[in-house]
């Protein structure tokens, strides 16, 4: 199989094969920035309605919806869910965008996570703090939004961090629907050389850093927001 | 109706899942005046406080501040906790917000104060308690007593016209309850509005102008600290005075 350079060499350089994994990755972080966000997005109003009905009792129905939502998500493999979204729901649409519906379907599946994240991290603010700033006057919104959620962001940081990283992760499987995203990418560049090593042990060891440095990013982020209360 | 009542509890009952910890309670506070409920503990001195403002949501009866009805599912109970300041046992600072924060939060957000407006009430509230260095510090620099007399100023930003006390140096170290209650009788010799849920029987005996026995969720007796500690009627009261004082 030829010395390590020229293995490089046939992999990464020759035909400017890089590309695949320089093209997979930028897939890769987009489906992952725009998954992360919708999952945000979803995972905060399912837990701000989640909790509400916890504490007040308010909001039944909702509740139950979220409920639904949530048991089916992560009661099924994202892989099937990959595959719901692509070939049942956006079946019929012509030409559709593959990172359009990979972006819809992590996000769904991350937003079911991040709820209950979010959830856990509001029911742990003490009661006392909804107590002191409803006494003060401020609507349970308003408590929510000044009192509570500052602080339960700043308790469920690290496992919002983790949840970014396996989100990042989970978007490997991508090329279940033909996505060429980084996994995608090196996979091709082994179809072409024949040669596994170089481009999957590529392929893992960009994961790695990405994660290693996102880990870094969460960590200090976590420092500064605690610098103020200690 | 006597427009000197800034609050009228009429016949307010309250029940946690089917018990009965409020049977009926009828008493009235006078603007100016400074009322103390004592009792055992689970005479429901606490849930009647937490009522007052609504914290408690009453299961029966009605509560008036200034002549309206805030039990009325119409009213806009926000508005009128904002003229109600609370001070709770476990202080329930915002431990995110330094203490000048803590503070002009809600002079800002709710009465609208400028920054600047707020922040010279804070610090001219913190220097009366004489805490005024430290008003960048954070809740979990302080110690209880300190983070007590900060929950006061909080509450007495808003202006209010009542200042409700939940038990306000039950969690606190011995040596700390003095300067907590210092901070009360000032407030009394103000002549603002309080409605004081404590064992300090010093503090009653002494500040109140009224002291309110309940016992099982129902109001006792009622009197001048005078005659109360002085002439108890009501046997469990008698029972009660012999038990602490």
């Amino acid at each position: 199989m030829g010395n390590f350079q020229e293995r490089f060499y046939l992999n990464f350089i020759k035909d400017d094969r890089w590309m695949y994994m320089w093209d997979g990755l930028r897939i890769t972080l987009e489906v992952t920035l725009f998954a992360t966000l919708l999952g945000i997005v979803i995972g905060f109003i399912v837990a701000i309605i989640r909790s509400t009905h916890d504490r007040t009792g308010k909001m039944k129905i909702m509740n139950a919806l979220c409920q639904v939502y949530l048991t089916v998500i992560r009661g099924t493999p994202a892989v099937v869910q990959l595959l719901i979204m692509y070939f049942v729901i956006f079946g019929s649409v012509k030409g559709v965008s593959k990172v359009l519906v990979a972006v819809l379907a992590f996000g769904i599946n991350s937003g079911a996570y991040v709820a209950e994240i979010c959830r856990a991290g509001i029911m742990s603010i003490d009661i006392g703090q909804m107590e002191a700033g409803r006494s003060i006057g401020f609507s349970y919104a308003q408590t929510m939004w000044y009192i509570i959620l500052p602080q339960a962001f700043k308790n469920v940081l690290p496992a919002l961090g983790n949840e970014f990283i396996v989100l990042l992760k989970e978007t490997s499987i991508s090329g279940y629907i033909a996505l060429q995203d980084l996994t995608k990418g090196g996979d091709i560049i082994r179809s072409r050389t024949y040669d596994a090593f170089m481009p999957l042990i590529g392929v893992a060891l960009v994961y790695l850093v990405l994660v290693l440095g996102f880990t870094k990013l969460v960590s200090m982020l976590e420092r500064r927001l605690n610098q103020s209360e200690r | 109706m006597n427009d000197n009542i800034l609050i009228r509890a009429e016949n307010v009952r309250k029940s946690f899942s089917g018990k009965e910890v409020l049977k009926g309670i009828d008493l009235e506070i006078r603007r100016g005046e400074v009322v103390v409920i004592i009792g055992p503990s689970g005479s429901g001195k606490s849930t009647f406080l937490r009522c007052l403002n609504l914290l408690e949501v009453p299961t029966g009866g009605h509560i008036y501040f200034n002549d309206v009805d805030i039990t009325d599912k119409s009213v806009n109970i926000d508005l009128h906790r904002q003229k109600m300041g609370m001070v709770f046992q476990h202080f329930n600072l915002f431990p995110h917000m330094d203490i000048l924060r803590n503070m002009t939060i809600g002079p800002e957000k709710l009465l609208k104060k400028s920054k600047e407006e707020a922040e010279k009430q804070a610090l001219e509230l913190l220097k009366r308690v004489g805490l005024a260095d430290r008003s960048h510090a954070y809740p979990s620099q302080l110690s209880g007593g300190q983070k007590q007399r900060i929950a006061i100023v909080r509450a007495l930003c808003m202006q209010p016209e009542v200042m409700l006390f939940d038990e306000p140096t039950s969690a606190l170290d011995p040596e700390m309850v003095g300067e907590v209650l210092q901070v009360m009788r000032d407030l009394a010799r103000e002549h603002m509005t309080m409605v004081v849920v404590t064992h300090e029987m010093g503090f009653a005996r002494e500040v109140a102008d009224r002291v309110v026995f309940l016992d099982e969720g129902i109001l006792m007796e009622q009197n001048s600290p005078e005659e109360f500690f002085a002439n108890p009627k009501n046997e469990r009261l008698k029972g009660f005075l012999g038990k602490v004082l």
